[in-house]
């Protein structure tokens, strides 16, 4: 089992200042570039201790949000490619429908990968509805443009005899000829994230690495049963290192403590979901029978529902409290013997996974207690993930 | 609603009536509440109103991404059913299909009309004159296509499938006009090949596109005329068909073949 550190390296002081949206829509002058500085240099040495506590490390990124003020999921990794020497760093990651030029994608990637010496792994995600508008890219022809993109930049990494040409449906280049070439071969693992079981499928067929996200105890298990049956289907060899699962986690000394730092991470999932309705169902993103829903004017609902209890109780994410996300598997917190415990009973619940992606930041939750937070972890709960593979 | 077969395209219309052809091309929302509008029509016409590739339940082959791939599908229709002097109507996103056939060909056109029509660029490159009304809510939709928001459907009460149809309407005005939204840069350069008479019919209180859009284009156009229908937005065949219908019947008069 590989753990990764995760971070929104949000802009939390705007939150109080914030009301329906916290996406999109929201002035720039709520920003202070000076209290941002600190923040950025603060979740960028969180990270740097992870590789001295032997916690991989992962980015990803949002755009026109005070939830997440990562907005481009390559710039903390250049600067972590040199500041670490021994942790894998995974970008989850680019998103590449929304990126007007797959090329430049491939040399970010191949550059990252050298100057890193082979630590990169590059993820490539549809991204959330609401960045349709800060992108201003078609919703309708969304996941078309992804996997040509996708195709596009894997064959810029491995074509190392000169320029191709490329005359795809959104893509056009004469010339495709990228240096440098990536440090791993033939590239950089590749990895999406998903939320259900028919894209958890897509990824299968093609080998690459799903990493599910807030779909908690009742979700997950279909999701990655949909991963192996596909995988055998297709004839691929499967491994449990294919599949990752990001769990919110907060580690103390006493109980009381890690709920307490696990309700502050927990003010990313109160906070992540709250954007004014007509940006969370552009037009064309999800198939016409799931938009009319939305379209009815229940698309808070049905994004609410998603999580749940293991009973299947509906939770709200904006009211979410530790006792419930725990139940849900979406928190593990505690001592570090509660984290294991529940750790271990999701792992068996859902058949395996080899990545544990770890939400150790999140909300408000200080520097001191991060650091502790991270800490506990790679002492106390680490070396027991060995037993899992 | 009849199908009518043109290349690889089997387009599903609403056929009705006799006389003089006309052909109307719909906008992005609200086709179910246009139906009426059309049946008044066939008292006097030969209506056909197709659903554009990708809207309704007409399949979009998945080469077609342009509005100028429909305008020469519909080129092709009015070639395959051997139609005349035929009045072009089209309304917004359908208005756009319209000019863009009629600054290829006005072969078989007789008149032309616009209603509330989409496609064209006037303004600075900061002062956007299409509403994006996919960045609005679903209360300020309405307000800015409807003069009188009771006028606008429900769809808390349409049945499921209704409102499938109304998501795939959206999700293909979307793939035709997301970037650059709704229109066409180069168009207006093009209109004074569109020689054919023409009407441009505004609702005073459309706040999708504003009538000043309008009477800039009519004024574009060769022979044409601006006609601002009070008490309706962008879709005043909704909230004035009557008016509307009228409007058309005399056009078509003052331009008999």
């Amino acid at each position: 089992m590989h753990t990764w550190h995760f971070s929104e390296m949000a802009y939390h002081p705007a939150w109080a200042q914030l009301n329906e949206s916290y996406r999109v829509i929201i002035p720039s002058r709520l920003y202070d570039p000076k209290v941002g500085a600190d923040l950025y240099h603060r979740y960028l040495d969180e990270w740097a201790l992870c590789d001295e506590l032997g916690i991989n490390i992962m980015t990803n990124e949002h755009h026109a949000t005070a939830t997440c003020a990562d907005s481009v999921c390559t710039i903390p990794m250049a600067i972590l490619a040199r500041e670490t020497k021994k942790v894998r760093l995974l970008a989850l990651g680019m998103p590449i429908a929304n990126r007007e030029n797959p090329i430049r994608v491939a040399e970010e990637y191949s550059m990252l990968d050298v100057i890193s010496r082979g630590r990169i792994e590059m993820g490539f995600v549809k991204g959330v509805p609401f960045e349709i508008s800060p992108a201003n890219s078609n919703p309708a022809d969304l996941m078309e443009r992804f996997w040509e993109a996708h195709d596009l930049i894997l064959k810029a990494m491995t074509s190392h005899d000169g320029p191709f040409s490329w005359e795809g449906t959104h893509f056009h280049y004469r010339s495709v000829n990228i240096w440098p070439r990536p440090y791993q071969q033939p590239h950089p693992p590749v990895w999406m994230p998903v939320g259900s079981q028919g894209s958890a499928s897509e990824a299968a067929a093609r080998g690459i690495t799903i990493g599910v996200l807030n779909t908690g105890w009742t979700a997950t298990p279909g999701i990655f049963g949909a991963y192996r049956e596909t995988a055998a289907k297709c004839g691929r060899e499967f491994n449990l290192h294919n599949l990752a699962y990001m769990a919110l986690i907060g580690v103390g000394k006493t109980r009381e403590e890690g709920w307490r730092r696990a309700d502050q991470i927990l003010d990313y999932s109160r906070t992540s979901g709250i954007v004014a309705p007509q940006f969370a169902n552009p037009p064309g993103y999800v198939a016409p029978q799931m938009a009319a829903t939305a379209i009815r004017g229940t698309a808070t609902t049905a994004r609410a529902t998603r999580l749940q209890t293991r009973d299947g109780k509906p939770i709200n994410p904006r009211t979410v409290n530790v006792e419930d996300a725990i139940n849900a598997g979406l928190v593990f917190a505690g001592t570090p013997d509660d984290v294991w415990d529940q750790l271990k009973a999701f792992y068996d619940h859902v058949g395996g996974f080899g990545h544990l992606l770890m939400m150790g930041q999140g909300g408000h939750i200080s520097h001191e207690d991060t650091v502790d937070n991270l800490t506990l972890f790679s002492k106390e709960v680490l070396p027991r993930l060995t037993e899992l593979g | 609603m009849e199908r009518i077969d043109v290349g690889e395209v089997s387009i599903e219309a609403l056929v009705h009536g006799a006389g003089r052809p006309l052909l109307f091309l719909h906008g992005i929302d609200y086709f179910a509440q246009q139906v009426p509008f059309l049946y008044r029509l066939a008292d006097n016409f030969r209506v056909i109103a197709p659903r554009h590739p990708g809207f309704g339940a007409t399949r979009r082959p998945q080469w077609m991404r342009t509005v100028g791939d429909i305008a020469y599908l519909y080129l092709d229709m009015l070639d395959r059913l051997a139609l005349d002097h035929v009045i072009l109507v089209g309304s917004s996103f359908g208005g756009w299909v319209a000019l863009e056939m009629a600054v290829r060909s006005t072969a078989r056109l007789g008149g032309l009309v616009l209603i509330d029509t989409l496609g064209l660029k006037f303004g600075a490159r900061d002062e956007p004159e299409i509403t994006d009304i996919f960045a609005l809510s679903a209360e300020e939709v309405i307000k800015h296509n409807f003069a009188d928001p009771a006028k606008a459907p429900d769809y808390a009460t349409i049945d499921d499938a209704a409102l499938e149809e109304v998501a795939r309407d959206r999700e293909a005005a979307a793939l035709y006009g997301w970037r650059p939204f709704m229109h066409n840069p180069s168009l207006r350069h093009w209109l004074h090949r569109a020689k054919v008479p023409s009407l441009v019919v505004w609702g005073e209180q459309d706040r999708v596109v504003r009538p000043s859009y309008g009477a800039h284009l009519t004024q574009l156009l060769q022979n044409a005329r601006f006609l601002p229908i009070a008490a309706a937005g962008h879709y005043p065949q909704i909230e004035e068909p009557e008016r509307v219908a009228t409007a058309i019947e005399a056009f078509a008069r003052e331009n008999l073949p």
